[in-house]
This record gives structure tokens, sequence and C-alpha cells, in this order.
């Protein structure tokens, strides 16, 4: 569907982004995901035709954004991070405006926006002036004009800029629903809305691809250590003296649960478990329990941010850190 | 429809929409009014045709004001809003683009000027000119509107900000108008190469005596087409940025 290889964008002599290359299928819902300034809206630009690549080749359905862009401006639907919209407007014909420019008349115009506003939860505010709307309902529109001509590619950046938090989530079943329909571009750096709403994560950082996948595979592949839930029977002190001489337990925060029972949590070299199972055997206590903690695709970010590349530390720059 | 008729009646309606498109109607009208009963009626008895000349002369003044005025917010605005974003993603080409929000303001300003019909219709009824006379003036006054609010387009493509884009159609304009000044100033052949550049004297002042020749039409045709183009190109580039 999209094939990006070895793009660079320069303003002057400023890198915006640099050799970026990936693939996307047609149906995947994917977020990228990068601080301020990590090249995500610039990458989303150069998709939507409104930047040309410096060097390197993007393709779009077989379509070079640069021999053929009139082609791919019909496959696309986009939403800036600030809606495109005219104040003086209602949203009908905002929307109606919008569709016409994709070229939809009549009844298949018609069809098409009572979609759009179905999607978007905007027939209540139809006949109103765009002025006259919060800033939640503003971007609503903003995507109805996106997908008003039903396009192929669905490209939104920072969708959820902005909003409450009871708009970030309708905004989140808004989008849920879209998938399928269109393959779905979105920016954001909240980390929770990657998370909820895509298949496949780029993360950005300083212009380049710092890594990709799903959550599952940049935490198994980018974290080497693992946050433990531990129940014992046993003793706080036991346990603390049980773990705490093991190199590779980094934090121990034990509390007590009952007279009998300790409940820890602990963060742990990956290849390390086992040795912990065996220190609590071996001193006597009681092993209820052990899960693993979901590793939270916030500490792939971070990890990748702060090493500013796909080559993550393997080890967090804390030190340990042990309390009961 | 097509996507200059989309893009036309969308811009239309932000003309009318707004109090800018009034307001702008509104003073040019009332100036129009001021000029014609203070200068071209003036105090002592006149004859009817130096009246419409004279009319006709400031018409083309208010008229220039106006197309800069209707012109300076078409691309500039849009660029502030962010709302060009929405037209260059959408499969339209930007002559389409350019086109549409020119015919518009065309439009809006053809209306103003036919609405200042009753001044000459005056002259018309009391005095003795002929119809062809005041058709003459009208045509040149629609045809100095198209040019210098295809200067206006070109200015507000160029621009960030409205007002700068109102400063540099009044430059481009302000340089065309001088130009019959500076081509007296010249030695020929090049004084008289630049004075057929003249956008008032070497070329209105024929329709507002009543003549109309063909190479005063050509003249406004062409540097109508030619700033639409360079417009046209100048949107070409901005759309890749």
């Amino acid at each position: 569907m999209i094939v990006v290889d070895n793009v660079s964008k320069y303003y002057g002599s400023r890198r915006a982004v640099a050799d970026l290359t990936f693939e996307i299928r047609a149906g995947e819902c994917i977020g990228f995901l990068g601080l301020n300034g990590a090249g995500k809206s610039t990458t989303l630009r150069l998709l939507s035709c409104l930047l040309l690549p410096t060097s390197g080749r993007i393709s779009v359905r077989g379509f070079d954004v640069v021999t053929h862009p009139h082609e791919i401006r019909k496959l696309i639907g986009y939403l800036p991070d600030t809606p495109p919209l005219y104040l003086e407007m209602t949203v009908k014909e905002y929307l109606d405006f919008a569709g016409r420019l994709r070229g939809l008349e009549g009844a298949e115009l018609n069809k098409m926006r009572d979609r759009a506003v179905r999607l978007c939860s905007l027939k209540e505010v139809l006949l109103l002036p765009i002025s006259q709307l919060s800033h939640g309902y503003r971007q609503r529109v903003g995507i109805a004009q996106a997908i008003i001509h039903g396009p192929t590619l669905l490209i939104l950046d920072e969708p959820i800029q902005g909003l409450d938090p009871v708009q970030i989530v309708e905004m989140r079943n808004m989008i849920g629903e879209l998938r399928g329909e269109h393959t779905i571009l979105l920016s954001t750096h909240i980390l929770s809305e990657i998370e909820a709403t895509c298949d496949r994560i780029l993360v950005m950082h300083q212009g380049r691809i710092a890594a990709q996948g799903t959550e599952d595979e940049l935490a198994a592949r980018l974290l080497k250590t693992r946050s433990l839930e531990l129940e014992v029977r046993g003793t706080a002190e036991l346990l603390t003296a049980a773990l705490a001489p093991i190199p590779a337990v980094r934090k121990l925060h034990v509390t007590p649960h009952g007279d009998t029972v300790v409940r820890a949590t602990i963060e742990v070299d990956d290849a390390a478990r086992e040795q912990v199972s065996r220190a609590i055997f071996d001193a006597g206590l009681g092993l209820l329990s052990m899960h693993g903690q979901s590793t939270g695709l916030e500490a792939v970010f971070l990890q990748l941010s702060s090493s500013g590349s796909g080559q993550a530390s393997a080890r967090p720059a804390a030190g340990a850190e042990i309390s009961a | 429809m097509s996507n200059i008729g989309i893009i036309a009646r969308r811009e239309l309606g932000g003309y009318f929409r707004t109090p800018s498109g009034y307001l702008i109607a509104a003073a040019t009208l009332v100036v129009q009014g001021l000029l014609f009963n203070t200068r071209a009626l003036g105090t002592g008895a006149r004859l009817s045709s130096q009246v419409l000349i004279d009319f006709l002369r400031d018409s083309s003044g208010t008229t220039t004001v106006a197309a800069v005025l209707l012109t300076m917010r078409l691309f500039a605005e849009e660029r502030q809003s962010g709302t060009l974003t929405l037209l260059f993603t959408s499969p339209v080409r930007e002559s389409e683009i350019v086109i549409g929000k020119f015919l518009s303001a065309l439009v809006v300003l053809s209306l103003l000027v036919l609405a200042s019909v009753y001044l000459p219709a005056l002259i018309f009824v009391n005095g003795k000119v002929s119809i062809g006379h005041i058709a003459s003036g009208y045509l040149g006054l629609l045809l100095v509107g198209a040019a210098t609010a295809s200067l206006g387009v070109l200015g507000s493509a160029l621009a960030r900000t409205q007002l700068m884009a109102g400063v540099l159609a009044t430059v481009l304009i302000f340089v065309l108008f001088l130009a019959w000044a500076l081509s007296r100033v010249v030695d020929p052949p090049f004084g008289t190469i630049i004075s057929h550049f003249s956008l008032y004297e070497k070329h209105f002042f024929p329709f507002m005596r009543g003549l109309v020749q063909l190479s005063d039409i050509v003249y406004y045709v062409s540097l109508t087409y030619l700033s639409l183009f360079a417009a046209t190109r100048v949107i070409q580039s901005q759309r890749w940025q």
C-alpha cells in the first residue's frame, strides 16, 4: 500500500527526517509516536503530497508522490494538526464543499456526507456555523472532511490534540469504527492513544525511525528488565533478605498482606527470573504467585527517546532501589 | 460542477457571509458618490460628456482600490487560518484554485461596478451623453477591475498576511500606474515601450472618452492572464512546501 524508501527531508540545512524506510499494508492502523519535533508531522506531510522529499522515494498504491501527486490526492483524506475549517460555513456546507472537491456529487454526495456525519456524531450540529462549535466538535468536523470521500488512506496528524478526556475516548471509539474501512496513519505523542488504537507503532526520534513493531514486539526486543508481582508466604524482612543480594534485582518494594503473606513488586533483569524463585525457595519462603506486569509502551518510548536510536541500552539508568 | 465553480461558489459565500464584502461595497459606493458630486459635477456649468469622463476617471481609482481590498484575503487569509491545506490535499489543480478565487472576486467587483450605473444614468437623463459612451466606460472599468484584481490575486498568493498582500498588490499597480509618467522622461524608443505598460492613461483613457480599441482590450486581457499565470506558478511552488 505505502512504500517509503530511504526518504530524507531537509529544510535548508536543517534535517527534518532522515533515511526513513518502512512499508504499510492495506487496512493497517499505524501510529507514529514521538516527541514534539521528532519528524512525525513531516512524515505525514510527505505522504500527503504536501512536501517534496529531498531524497528517496515514496509510493502510495504504486503511485509516486513526486510524479503522480494528483492520483495520490484522490486516495487520501488528511487531517492536519489544525483542522482546515472555514468558520463562517455551517458543518453541512463545509462537508459538501469538501466532498465536491473530491469529486462527489448529487445522491452520492448526500450518502457519503450522511456516513461521515454518522461516524463522527455530527448530526446535532450539522446546521450550525463551525464558528459556534467547541474544539472537540471542530476536530470531528476535521475528521469528517477527511473521510467524506471514503479515502483508501486516512492520515490524521495529532487527532486528539487539545481534547478533554471524554472527547479523547469518543475520538478513540470513532477511530476504532474507521479501522478496517481505511488504512489509517495517525501521529501522537500520547502513549495511551497509540496503545489503544494502533496495530503497529513507528517510534520516531530526531527525524529517524527509532523502532517499529507492535507494542509487545517492541517491549520484547528493547526492554531487558521486567517488572514482577510476587505473593509470598513469609515476612517482609525475610523476603527482602532473600532478594536484596541478587544483583539482577533492580527495585524491590515489599508490602505486608495479612499476617503471613507479603506482596512484592520487583524489577529484575529478564534472564534472572529463575534466580528470584530459587532464592525464595532457598530462604524457606512459599512462593504463592509470580507474574509479570505489562512492560508498557512508556518504558519502551522513554528508552528509545533517551538512547536516540533503535539500539536501546540494556540496563536502565537508575540504580537498584530497595524498600520494604 | 467544475472545480473552478466549486471554489468560486465557496469564495462568493465568504464575501457575502462576512461583513468584509458589504463593508468594501458600501465604502466604495459612498466614495464614488462623493467623488461624483464634488469632482465630476463640480460647482460651475460643465459639459455632460466631461462630467461622465471625470466620473469614469475617478471610478477607475475606486474600482482599483476595491479590487485590491477584495482580493488581498483570497490566499493570505487561508494561509493564516490553515484552510489552504484542504485545497492543497484535494485533487484540484493549482490553476483551478487560482481561477476559482479570481472569478469570485471578479463577480463581486463587477456587481460593485455595475451598482454605480445610476450615476451616469443621471447624466444621461439630465444631459447629453450617448449610451455607447457609458457602455464603453463601463467596459473599461470592468477590464481595469479584472486586471487589478488579478494583480491582487498575485499579491495574495505571494504574501503571508493580508496586509502584506494589499501592500504588494498596491506596489504592482503603482508601478504600472507610474509607467506613463516614466515614459515621458525616458527618451524614445524606450519611453514609447514603457508607455505601453501604462495601466490607466494609455489604455483606460480611450474607454473613458467612448473609444473601444482592440489593443486596449488585448492589454488588459494579457495583463490579467499573465498575473493569474504567475499566481498559479507561485501556488504550485507553495503546494510542495
